[in-house]
């Protein structure tokens, strides 16, 4: 059960997510990814593009270390793990 | 004639109302967020926006209540097996890669929206996909007479196609993404299925048969950058527009000039008259009952794209490109440098109004004659559109 926390900036998409605590059966981000699109229907494509690759200004953390896998999400979760998913700095 | 401006800005999106007080701006929906396109779907009052968040990828978003209220609309997604032909950069890995390979297709940008028979409605997109919705915009199908065309290497669903590709990139954004774009949909208001649209860089291509098969209509267009000026292909068609009132009129601006067509884009004619300033630009516009009558809004140069010797004109032409007028009035003459990007010129009955870069918007009452300012502090201005 991997706890998930997401950057501000995607309640002003998904208002229903905001205050919420997220706690995510998963053990790979992709997974992580599917819990969240389950509550909150059209987040993965905000996340991913239509390849199911992680947008290039998305950044997702396991603990303070961030994936590697953004083609396939395949980086493993523990049930202990802290997911942060944020928007690279970037842009104007 | 439309008392409402719909504007496209970096920064969200903006309605232009015409109130007793004068043209009155307000911040409508997607604050912050960089938005290519706005367009009321006249069939239905519906307005749709085309989004390009930084981080989020682009989106469609639809109000239904006139712009009090933005959501999220059907999310345009190009289908598995999507692919198209692109060179990339070389590499320390591929030093001398330069042959066109097969790259998958993502929505890089949703460039520009159009509306046909009732319930159809068509996006434009980077990189280069033609999406059509028949239902009102509740589902898109990507149009693939138009994907797999052979003018950029064929069926690339099924097949390794043929390798070469006539259709050249153009900026999808500042982070580098560079391929073809469609840029402009004009669907003839006599006949829905027919349906041309402009590519940046490739030219016009038109349907006659409501998008089953896709003819190039590039005869008469010439080029500054080719070997070839009068190649069929490679053509940077930055806006192309047609006369509601005379469909056969239609008008481009082109990367490399103005040009005129009387049959429909069967052929095209040079207009341009760079001695008084109409060559280069990106929007033009076209009356909506005579087909002689287009508006520009030139810049100098490719290598400049800002506004010619610091003052701000609009140049028109009422006798099919023969002739061009600069009009000035109300229009800064010292030290403006704006650029008007290719939708950001927009016209209704005897309105015409456009938006730059600067974030300057300009509204004239009277077919360009004098012009007043709406607005000098809104974010750069990429879409102006009447609705």
């Amino acid at each position: 059960m991997a706890k998930v926390e997401l950057t501000k900036h995607l309640f002003q998409f998904f208002p229903q997510l905001e205050g919420k605590e997220l706690v995510i059966e998963a053990a790979t981000v992709a997974e992580v990814v599917r819990g969240l699109e389950a509550i909150a229907p059209g987040i993965t494509f905000y996340l991913c593009d239509e390849r199911g690759r992680l947008r290039q200004h998305v950044n997702v953390f396991i603990g303070e270390d961030q994936v590697i896998d953004r083609r396939d999400l395949s980086d493993r979760v523990e049930a202990s793990s802290r997911v942060v998913i944020m928007q690279a700095l970037s842009g104007g | 004639m439309s008392d409402c401006i719909l504007v496209a800005t970096r920064k969200g999106t903006f309605l232009v109302d015409k109130l007793k007080s004068g043209w009155t701006p307000r911040l409508s929906g997607h604050p912050g967020a960089l938005v290519n396109f706005v367009a009321r779907d006249p069939n239905t009052g519906s307005l749709w926006a085309a989004l390009g968040h930084g981080h989020w990828g682009a989106k469609l978003s639809r109000s239904t209540d006139d712009g009090k209220s933005w959501n999220d609309a059907t999310q345009i997604k190009y289908p598995a097996g999507a692919r198209y032909l692109g060179t990339a950069m070389p590499t320390e890995d591929s030093p001398t890669l330069g042959k066109p390979t097969p790259r998958e297709a993502t929505v890089l940008k949703l460039w520009c929206l159009a509306f046909g028979a009732p319930s159809h409605i068509y996006v434009g997109t980077i990189p280069g996909g033609l999406f059509v919705s028949r239902d009102g915009g509740e589902t898109f199908e990507l149009n693939r007479p138009l994907w797999n065309h052979e003018s950029r290497g064929g069926d690339l669903f099924t097949t390794e196609g043929n390798g070469v590709t006539h259709w050249s990139g153009t900026p999808a954004s500042d982070a580098g993404d560079f391929a073809p774009g469609i840029c402009s949909i004009l669907v003839d208001p006599r006949k829905s299925d027919r349906v041309l649209i402009g590519v940046s860089t490739a030219g016009v291509l038109a349907t006659e048969d409501g998008g089953k098969s896709w003819q190039g209509r590039n005869k008469g267009l010439l080029n500054d950058y080719l070997p070839n000026p009068e190649a069929e292909w490679g053509h940077d068609a930055h806006a192309t527009e047609l006369c509601k009132g005379q469909p056969d009129h239609v008008w481009q601006q082109n990367h490399s000039g103005v040009f005129h067509s009387s049959d429909g884009a069967s052929t095209w004619k040079k207009v341009s008259e760079p001695e008084r300033g109409v060559h280069f630009g990106f929007p033009i516009a076209v009356d909506e009952k005579d087909g002689n009558t287009a508006w520009v809004v030139p810049g100098k140069s490719d290598q400049q794209r800002m506004a010619i010797d610091g003052g701000l004109f609009v140049g028109r032409t009422q006798d099919g490109g023969k002739n061009w007028e600069q009009l000035r009035a109300g229009l800064p003459q010292k030290n403006a440098y704006d650029v008007v990007l290719r939708h950001a010129l927009g016209i209704s009955g005897n309105r015409l109004a456009f938006g730059s870069t600067t974030g300057n918007l300009y509204v004239s009452e009277d077919r360009g004659e004098s012009w007043s300012t709406v607005a000098n502090n809104l974010p750069p201005i990429y879409s102006v559109r009447f609705g």
